[in-house]
């Protein structure tokens, strides 16, 4: 009997050690290649970064110095313009799913979010193209933004949704119990405890959309002049990464790794800001 | 509490911006479409720039997409590497002049460590495309190329997987010298690849060269230059082994000047000339031949026909073809006959 | 009285705005649905049901069949996901539940960030260093353990279905692992303590406490990590070798619809061919509805129904 008992033991034991061992093993093979890539652009991008990048107009090949200072803009402009279209239907439609998605509606509604996400976002590019660019006549941030923001949308909303339905029930039963309306305990205390959650949610789409190029080729178009206004054509890094990557010349070729490096730094930036914003918000 | 004042103040101050950015705004003239001639039309645009102020923006969004948004009126000017067909012009009710800008030749390019020169002829070529050689050491190869220590490696055909005007030239000369290549693949910006493997872009058909032995696969000439990558000589009409080079690009337009159509619109691949390197092209700027905005069509005529002439010397060093004299006189006139 | 009836139009309004939005979803959906089988029409009629089964795609003769398309992209999503789910999931576990090391947030921050590299970089890196690597270590490896199956026979080639589908792995694995991170870590650590002080292992926690709360977001992270899959085109089309072909070797190149589309669409002119590339938008929108509704119907079946799906 005592051996029996020993023998699960340590077959437990084992199991515990295969475990431990292979969730180790695959982060560890999952962030390989990870570095990897940011390795790569690393090595790639450090020696063309320098102070012009960051404010100068681009320049022509050949042409010393440049930099890509209202492509870096233009891409903050796009990531607000799309947060203003892809957060109030994310965040707000994951709560209607989470607390009234229950029926044949949650079903209808997830299912379209689902089907959204498999949808490439040149796709998204060319509806956005047909709404907006095709009925204004020009190109404009405005339709970069728009499709940008709807590609956020599936992320946000099915994130928002899941880390609200882990909130436990009795805190929400806690509130009501205290005559606290539903809305005020949804955003109030539902949503605050699942802020967390749902912030990496909407950075993981944020970054998604910084990285992307197909949408706006045909939306926001691109420019090499400083421009502010939404309703014309609005530079943005990944375009202009893209356009100096296939290009033939190393002169390109070494802005458009440092172009990707920036990237990948403001988008570090955005997130430690809004991290450490988010969290004065929650607490003061 | 905190967050709604924040957010208060920063949709302020980006209003305000806005504004100011609004009165400041200059008049910008924008153009979109092909790929190849980005580099050139991004030089041009810079230096006319520091010359007279005039703000110009050109895109790199595809030549089918240069000639839609030409003809969907979202652009100012479209660009495009292969000319519209009859029933595009139709479209925009005829009123557009393709402006010849620059030229380019299509490189054969290859992989194979120790080969430094190889000579092809346009039947070698098409059966390579077409899948029907297989092998390095063909006896085909080998007959054209004696002396040369062929591997008896798998050849693996590279190709764009994206419609590209770089194919279109490269299909159409096969096309006209290759009676099987014309009734199997025929001539177009993106087909239906009897064989290979197909990279996106240039950028993507270069990689694929590089990284696999054995590999052969089509380039526009500046992607074979600034990576290094061996180009073969091939037999142009007169009979000659020719390598793409800027002249041997040139010379090609040169030779087709007697067949040169009034509206441009003229494929030059298999030209004339005994220096005439046979897989070129021309690049066009398509602009409506009568402008609607005065102010816009003037400056667009000033640019085209500061590119034309100044412009022209910019060409060579980023590794395109300046266009032959005889040519330029006739685009300058045709440019000038453009009202606004 | 008057608090209450204020509370319930409070909370009729929460519902309808909240409603609302989510509505704007399926309605946006609908509207590219409508504007996308406006523009295929002539497609459509040109032709016919052949579109979805015929194998030949030829702009030049006009001949457009999506079969090659529909196949590369169900396959190399599937071995994405084969790739990704599991690595995912390992990672997240660790990062969520094992790991104390302060490295862990870094980390997880450093995963979020790798969706902001643009594709066309990840392309770039896939021709000169992914595709190359797996020609010459992976695919002779598995071959040579593995190679009595068909499909992992033939030459090794770095522009083969199976560097799209690691590509892809690669490019899903920052959705899965870090959204499953935050379903983990919100399971209520009640629910785990209860089940360490009756002396689990973690892994009989994990199993006992944190899999079944956590299952609905877990599928959730992974319908999102499979729809990037379906529509991601610059990277797998710069290693997939984009050829049109339905072969029973991963090893061989394929092609996928999201990646016809993004490769010929900017160069499209013509009506008929226009029309049909964005017919194959409409085919993977589809096969996306297709594959997003066999998921659910398997979890049904292995799992029971879940409200979530």
């Amino acid at each position: 009997m005592e051996n029996g008992w020993q023998k699960q033991y340590s077959l437990r034991k084992f199991k515990e050690k295969i475990f431990l061992w292979s969730v180790f093993g695959c982060t560890a093979i999952a962030v390989l290649p990870l570095l990897l890539v940011i390795s790569h652009v690393f090595i790639k991008g450090i020696g063309a970064i320098n102070l012009d990048l960051f404010y100068k107009l681009p320049t022509p090949v050949g042409e010393a110095g440049g930099g890509m200072g209202n492509a870096i803009v233009g891409t903050l402009i796009l990531i607000l313009l799309a947060c203003s279209v892809g957060l109030p239907i994310g965040i707000l439609g994951g709560i209607w799913l989470a607390q009234f998605g229950d029926g044949k509606r949650g079903l209808f509604v997830r299912y379209a979010a689902d089907v959204l996400a498999g949808i490439p976002t040149i796709v998204i590019g060319m509806f956005a193209y047909t709404l907006i660019v095709v009925r204004m006549g020009r190109f404009s941030a405005l339709a970069g933004g728009f499709a940008l923001g709807m590609i956020m949308v599936p992320t946000i909303v099915r994130t928002t949704e899941e880390m609200i339905k882990m909130v436990p029930r009795s805190l929400y039963e806690a509130g009501l119990a205290l005559g606290i309306p539903t809305w005020k305990v949804t955003l109030r205390i539902i949503f605050r405890t699942a802020w967390s959650g749902i912030f990496t949610g909407i950075m993981l789409a944020v970054a998604r959309i910084t990285g992307e190029t197909a949408p706006l080729i045909f939306t926001a178009f691109n420019t090499p002049y400083w421009n502010l206004r939404l309703d014309q054509p609005m530079a943005s890094m990944t375009v202009t990464v893209f356009n100096y990557a296939i290009s033939p010349f190393d002169d390109w070729h070494a802005k458009a790794w440092a172009g990707s490096l920036i990237l990948i730094f403001t988008i570090l930036g955005v997130t430690l800001l809004v991290r450490k914003f988010s969290r004065r918000v929650q607490y003061g | 509490m905190l967050k709604s004042k924040m957010f208060k103040r920063l949709l302020t101050a980006c209003f305000g911006l806005f504004l100011l950015a609004g009165m400041s705004l200059a008049l910008t003239l924008n153009g979109a479409g092909a790929t190849f001639p980005y580099p050139i039309y991004s030089k041009w645009i810079y230096e006319y720039n520091k010359e007279t102020g005039v703000q110009i923006n050109y895109q790199s969004i595809g030549s089918g997409g240069g000639i839609s948004q030409f003809t969907a009126g979202t652009v100012d000017f479209g660009a495009s590497d292969a000319p519209m067909t009859n029933s595009e012009i139709a479209k925009v009710g005829g009123n557009v002049l393709h402006v010849p800008t620059v030229m380019g030749a299509v490189a054969i390019s290859y992989n194979l460590p120790g080969v430094s020169e190889l000579k092809l002829d346009a039947d070698v070529l098409a059966d390579i495309f077409l899948g029907k050689i297989k092998k390095w050491n063909d006896a085909t190869i080998v007959a054209l190329n004696p002396g040369v220590k062929l591997p008896e490696d798998d050849i693996l055909v590279a190709h764009r997987s994206d419609g590209s005007g770089t194919t279109s030239i490269f299909s159409s000369y096969l096309a006209k010298v290759s009676s099987d290549w014309a009734s199997q693949v025929g001539a177009g910006k993106a087909l239906s690849w009897p064989a290979g493997v197909g990279g996106k872009g240039n950028e993507g058909v270069t990689g694929i060269i590089k990284v696999n032995k054995g590999a052969i696969g089509y380039i526009e000439l500046s992607y074979a230059m600034s990576n290094n990558l061996p180009v073969i000589a091939l037999k142009n009409r007169a009979g000659k082994f020719v390598k793409p080079t800027i002249a041997s690009t040139s010379s090609a337009a040169a030779g087709a000047m007697k067949k040169m159509p009034a509206d441009f619109r003229v494929d030059i691949t298999n030209a004339a000339g005994v220096n005439s390197y046979p897989i070129s092209g021309l690049t066009w700027i398509l602009v409506q031949k009568q402008q609607r905005n005065a102010e816009k069509g003037k400056v667009l005529v000033d640019f085209l026909t500061w590119s034309l002439t100044t412009g022209q010397k910019f060409a060579e060093p980023l590794l395109y073809a300046p266009l032959p004299d005889s040519l330029q006189a006739k685009v300058l006139a045709a440019v000038k006959s453009v009202n606004y | 009285m008057m608090q209450i009836m204020m509370q319930r139009t409070g909370d009729a309004w929460f519902r309808t705005i909240t409603f609302l939005f989510a509505l704007s979803i399926p309605v946006l959906l609908l509207l590219l649905v409508i504007i996308l089988l406006g523009q295929a029409m002539p497609s459509i009629s040109h032709s016919g049901v052949g579109f979805i089964f015929s194998s030949s795609w030829d702009p030049v003769k006009e001949l457009f069949g999506a079969l090659p398309y529909i196949y590369g992209t169900l396959i190399s999503s599937l071995i994405a996901l084969i790739i990704a789910v599991p690595l995912g999931l390992g990672a997240a576990l660790y990062l969520a539940e094992v790991s104390r090391s302060k490295f862990k947030e870094y980390l997880a921050v450093m995963i979020e960030l790798l969706a902001a590299i643009p594709s066309i970089i990840y392309g770039l890196w896939g021709i000169f260093v992914l595709g190359p690597w797996l020609a010459n270590y992976v695919q002779p490896a598995l071959r040579s353990v593995l190679g009595f199956l068909p499909i992992f026979q033939g030459p090794a080639s770095g522009l083969s279905m199976f560097s799209g589908g690691v590509i892809l792995a690669i490019m899903i694995l920052p959705t899965i692992a870090a959204i499953s991170r935050e379903v983990f870590q919100s399971v209520p650590n009640i629910l785990k303590e209860s089940a360490l002080a009756l002396g689990a292992t973690r892994w009989e926690t994990i199993k006992l406490a944190v899999f079944g709360p956590a299952r609905s977001g877990i599928m959730g992270a992974i319908i999102l990590g499979l729809g990037r899959a379906l529509g991601e085109t610059m990277a797998v089309t710069m290693v997939i070798g984009n050829r049109p072909q339905i072969s029973a070797s991963i090893f061989a190149p394929a092609y996928t619809l999201a990646s016809v589309i993004a490769n010929e669409f900017a160069e499209a002119s013509s009506g008929v061919y226009v029309s049909a590339l964005v017919e194959l938008g409409l085919v993977l929108l589809f096969v996306t509805l297709i594959v997003n509704g066999l998921a659910r119907l398997l979890i049904w079946k292995t799992v029971g129904k879940s409200n979530t799906l």
